[in-house]
């Protein structure tokens, strides 16, 4: 999230969209409706009528996978009937910038596209730049070259009509929801949206949300209260353990993988420090050696020294162009060229999409090994449906794991909110935290390794390790004071003295010649410099009445609720919101919210800044060069979709996703065999597969089996009734569920056609309870977003038929 | 008598998370039933002497052609003349002093399930089959006693639950059902005058619930 969940209370309008909040994220609606009771409008928009679309002003149905045309629609109503908010659009987004003339974009593709290799070269996705290297731009926003300008063009072809006729969303419904919406793009409104995985579990998710980022930044709705563009993260910390570099394309505090072709730091830090012209920008990324050398020391200690490069050459390099996502990895697996795996915190024979050959790959690994606090479909893959035990050679341990409330340590949430937490209870039997089983593994390779030796044995025999809690277990304390930092020597910064050893207080004082150690620069200042740990704050106070709450827990950045929030305020520092005040200058300070830098406000040409310091120019991007498949977001259909040929132009799907060919991985798009539109969601009663929420026996007896959802309409076309049986198969599986017949979903008319669509939970698996069925995503493609490789969970083509 | 306790059930806030179901069952120690799914989210199906609250869940199309999804946090109404009691022989039902609650104890066995039944206009006391004692809510009495809520109430996220003194819950009914009449003209209060547990709709009661109100 840029805001944080109890900030949902200041905002205007409430957009859920890729998201079922009420049912998802159930203690979101506590603001929600306090929201509402303050006049808020509240928005749902979803294939299904939800719980959270029974409490909402408007709600609007569309086809899944279609969101980009339907917000597409939005930019096109907000351009069209000049409901941007111009004095932010001008000054704090880079729509007054001027693209290279040799930018284009023609029947579905942007200039650049290599057909063969499925990819872009962004040589033209480029700005007009002065002889001193610096972007020319147009403030009347007339220039047909500016970012408004080619913003207008490409939108333009997204009008109500068309963009009904894809999406299946009746025209007034369209009409209802961009005008309550674009209502917030003037200075004393709010708009926000709450979106999750309904909008990152598509080929074009990544795209999704930058569509509804550019609706943001015309209306103005970034870096204010109840503004934002907010992502709810669910309840296992899904945040911290994005932060902490999850993903195999970063490091922890989002600093790059480093690729083969950068084979020195000096290499690395070319390509991943980004430079700017522009006198205002603060370009804070320009610390990016700070914290990588910072990050280093507190792998490697001692051993990391400026002439070794602080052991940059210990770090596993990605080839170049490697992806190792999740799906990248089991394809590998289900080749038989990985040996052994771990999942931790996964269940991935229910939770990834074609779980047979999910299911098959595991089959051909040596060993796995799994924690959990019950057994599930992964560690019991190998006496699963159409298993023969037999023939599976795969070891499997299953270490009997904490709960979360047996382990002490920091959780996150979506509002960047960093909670330490403590034991509530001590673990049953002989279950461990996980934590305790990674610290022990890696003693256990350090002691091999001093033995023994090896290839390559330095990176782990001088990997930093010194996380004991003297009785053979890992300190969680002991972790996150490295997170923050410390200093590696006696120091004077700015007339203040800090000494060896002492916690670093934020990340501004890192350094890059190997004097501070931080293990993830984001995290610094969560300690004081005399070790108080601010996560473990519980302070009541709120002093700007915004409900920021400063000194409950701690927050990253910097304890800055509310981030990009200079941009709350005019080009003078006056709030844009005098109701709403986040920040104020006052002349010599700003007042408000933790200030996204010191520096004056950008009237102030000698030493004022731009307000998004992030950001190479200072401002954001409403044309955004970053992604795989363009500056602009543009409607495709998902890989599987009922429409042989995308509306939009001749580019049916994305065209810079990964096509996995095996014959496992079939699919059928537009084919008879698969009429059905299907799409998979989570319950309230179940959390993820229900690996945990299948064994209590009050949340089964509420969501007791798999339900498949569909329309009156569908169920008397097919000859269903309530409560049947029904058999439902796609190109790589099938299911049996039991049928929920309902007005909340109806058949969608989409190109003059009827397209149904169903949806189906995916909180299941065969282990238990016996009767409760199996998971969805023995139906669902393995195809991921090109940024991301999120899978497409949420739109793809089945077959119902009663069983 | 003192005025004694009172919840507020405002269905307008409720997104049917069944937090207050479960909760119920957490506090109570009652048992989780083997379900099957029938086509619906409300599950169990109805109340028994082992679920006190049912969240029902109620849907249909609205006059504008659009979907409707009513959630109905079912609970004993603990009854200022609780009509449960006139199947009383002794006290086998009894009204607790201090906060209203109606109480059935293990004596209930002997209770005619019938009349006590008849006497709900709320459809709500259920029996037990091996032993014949009668169950319902208890309005957590346990909980009030030692000032603490109710567990469904604890539980509630978004405020649709809210217990206290029955005048200062009173106030609010009618507070919030002013409020809803602006958007909702047939918003109102079910039989407050008759309940210690008032719900509050924004439709017709019998699209909520056939036992909705009395």
């Amino acid at each position: 999230m840029t805001n944080h969940w109890i900030d949902i209370r200041n905002s205007d309008c409430i957009l859920i969209m890729g998201s079922n909040a009420a049912e998802n994220h159930p203690i979101s609606f506590k603001w929600v409706l306090r929201a509402k009771d303050k006049g808020a409008k509240v928005i749902s928009v979803d294939p299904r009528f939800t719980r959270t679309s029974a409490r909402a002003d408007i709600y609007a149905a569309l086809r899944s996978g279609t969101d980009i045309a339907f917000l597409g629609g939005m930019i096109n109503y907000i351009l069209e009937n000049n409901k941007f908010f111009h004095d932010y659009v001008v000054n704090y987004t880079n729509a007054a910038f001027l693209v290279d003339p040799r930018f284009g974009f023609n029947d579905g593709l942007f200039s650049g596209y290599d057909q063969a290799g499925r990819k872009y070269d962004k040589a033209t996705w480029v700005m007009q730049k002065d002889a001193d290297g610096v972007v020319k731009k147009d403030p009347s926003l007339s220039d047909p070259n500016c970012v408004l300008q080619l913003l207008k063009k490409h939108y333009s072809r997204y009008t109500k009509e068309k963009v009904s006729a894809i999406t299946g969303t009746p025209v007034d419904d369209l009409q209802a929801v961009y005008e309550a919406y674009s209502a917030t793009g003037v200075r004393d409104k709010a708009g926000t949206i709450m979106y999750a995985l309904g909008w990152t579990q598509h080929t074009v998710g990544t795209q999704n949300i930058r569509t509804m980022a550019i609706i943001q930044l015309l209306l103005g709705n970034i870096g204010i209260c109840g503004g934002g563009v907010n992502a709810l993260r669910g309840e296992p910390n899904v945040q911290g353990s994005t932060d902490q570099a999850i993903l195999y394309h970063i490091l922890p505090g989002y600093l790059r993988s480093p690729t083969a072709g950068m084979t020195n730091l000096q290499a690395y830090l070319d390509q991943s420090t980004p430079k700017t012209k522009e006198p205002q920008s603060v370009n804070w990324w320009g610390n990016y050696p700070k914290y990588i050398v910072s990050l280093l020391k507190s792998w490697y200690g001692e051993a990391a020294a400026p002439a070794n490069d602080f052991c940059y050459n210990y770090l596993p390099k990605l080839d170049d162009g490697q992806n190792t996502s999740i799906l990248n990895t089991f394809d590998l697996m289900f080749e038989g060229k990985l040996k052994g795996y771990i999942a931790l915190a996964q269940n991935p024979c229910c939770s990834l999409p074609n779980a047979n050959k999910v299911r098959q790959a595991l089959g051909k690994l040596d060993w796995l090994i799994h924690a959990n606090i019950f057994d599930n479909e992964t560690p019991s893959f190998w006496h699963g449906p159409g298993m023969d035990p037999k023939k599976i050679k795969t070891e499997v341990f299953l270490l009997p794991a904490a709960a979360s409330v047996e382990k002490a340590g920091s959780m996150t949430n979506s509002g960047r909110w960093v909670h330490w937490k403590y034991v509530a209870a001590a673990p049953p039997g002989d279950a461990i935290p996980v934590g305790d089983m990674i610290y022990r593994l890696v003693n256990k390779l350090k002691e091999l390794y001093q033995k023994e030796g090896g290839n390559a044995p330095e990176p782990i025999k001088d990997l930093y390790w010194d996380y004991g809690d003297g009785k053979g277990n890992l300190d969680p304390l002991a972790v996150a004071k490295v997170m923050n930092g410390y200093f590696l020597k006696d120091v004077t910064i700015a007339g203040k003295q800090y000494q060896k050893g002492q916690n670093v207080p934020g990340f501004a004082l890192l350094q890059d010649d190997g004097s501070t150690s931080s293990g993830n620069w984001l995290h610094s200042g969560m300690f004081t410099p005399d070790g108080q740990n601010l996560s473990a704050r519980r302070g009541k106070a709120d002093p700007t009445g915004l409900g920021l709450y400063p000194e409950w827990a701690w927050c990253w950045p910097v304890n800055r609720r509310i981030i990009y929030n200079r941009a709350s305020a005019d080009t003078q520092g006056k709030p844009y919101n005098p109701a709403r005040p986040l920040l104020a200058w006052t002349g010599d300070k700003w007042v408000g919210d933790v200030p996204d830098g010191p520096w004056p406000p950008m009237a102030d040409k000698e030493k004022g800044k731009l307000p998004f310091i992030m950001k190479p120019d200072g401002v954001s991007s409403i044309f955004g060069p970053g992604l795989a498949e363009g500056p602009f977001p543009e409607h495709y259909e998902p890989l599987e979709s009922p429409l042989a040929a995308n509306p939009m132009s001749s580019q049916r799907i994305n065209p810079a996703v990964k096509i996995f060919k095996g014959q496992i991985d079939a699919f059928a798009s537009a084919d008879e065999r698969f009429p059905t539109v299907c799409s998979t969601y989570t319950c309230t009663e179940h959390w993820c597969t229900g690996s945990g929420t299948r064994w209590m026996s009050w949340l089964t007896e509420a969501m007791p089996q798999v339900y498949l959802e569909m329309s009156q309409e569908f169920a008397a076309m097919k000859g269903l009734k309530n409560g049947d049986k029904v058999k439902i198969a796609s190109a790589r599986g099938q299911l049996e569920a039991v049928a929920m017949v309902t007005v909340r979903l109806r058949p969608f008319k989409v190109q003059g056609k009827e397209v149904h669509q169903v949806g189906l939970t995916f909180n299941y698996g065969w282990r238990y309870p016996k009767d409760c069925g199996d998971s969805a995503n023995l139906l669902t493609p393995m195809v991921g977003d090109a940024n991301t490789m999120a899978p497409e969970y949420k739109a793809f083509m089945v077959s119902v038929s009663k069983a | 008598m003192s005025d004694g306790k009172s919840i507020m059930v405002d269905t307008s806030r409720c997104t049917a998370c069944r937090g207050c179901q479960v909760a119920c069952k957490q506090w109570n120690e009652l048992p989780g039933t083997k379900t099957k799914q029938t086509g619906t989210y409300q599950n169990p199906p109805d109340m028994s002497h082992e679920t006190f609250k049912v969240v029902r869940f109620a849907e249909g199309k609205a006059d504008s052609g659009k979907p409707y999804w009513y959630f109905f946090s079912d609970m004993c109404r603990h009854c200022l003349a609780p009509g449960c009691m006139e199947g009383n022989q002794k006290d086998e039902i009894v009204q607790d002093e201090k906060t209203g609650a109606v109480i059935f104890t293990p004596a209930t066995k002997k209770l005619d399930y019938k009349k006590v039944l008849n006497g709900c206009p709320y459809n709500i006391p259920r029996q037990a089959p091996k032993t014949r004692q009668l169950f319902k809510c208890t309005m957590c009495l346990d909980r009030v006693r030692a000032n603490m809520v109710p567990a469904c109430v604890l539980s509630c996220p978004t405020g649709s639950l809210v217990f206290g003194e029955r005048d200062a819950i009173l106030k609010k009914v009618e507070a919030r059902v002013a409020e809803l009449k602006q958007s909702h003209p047939k918003a109102k209060a079910l039989n407050p005058d008759d309940v210690r547990v008032i719900f509050i709709v924004t439709d017709d009661p019998e699209r909520y619930h056939k036992y909705a109100e009395a």
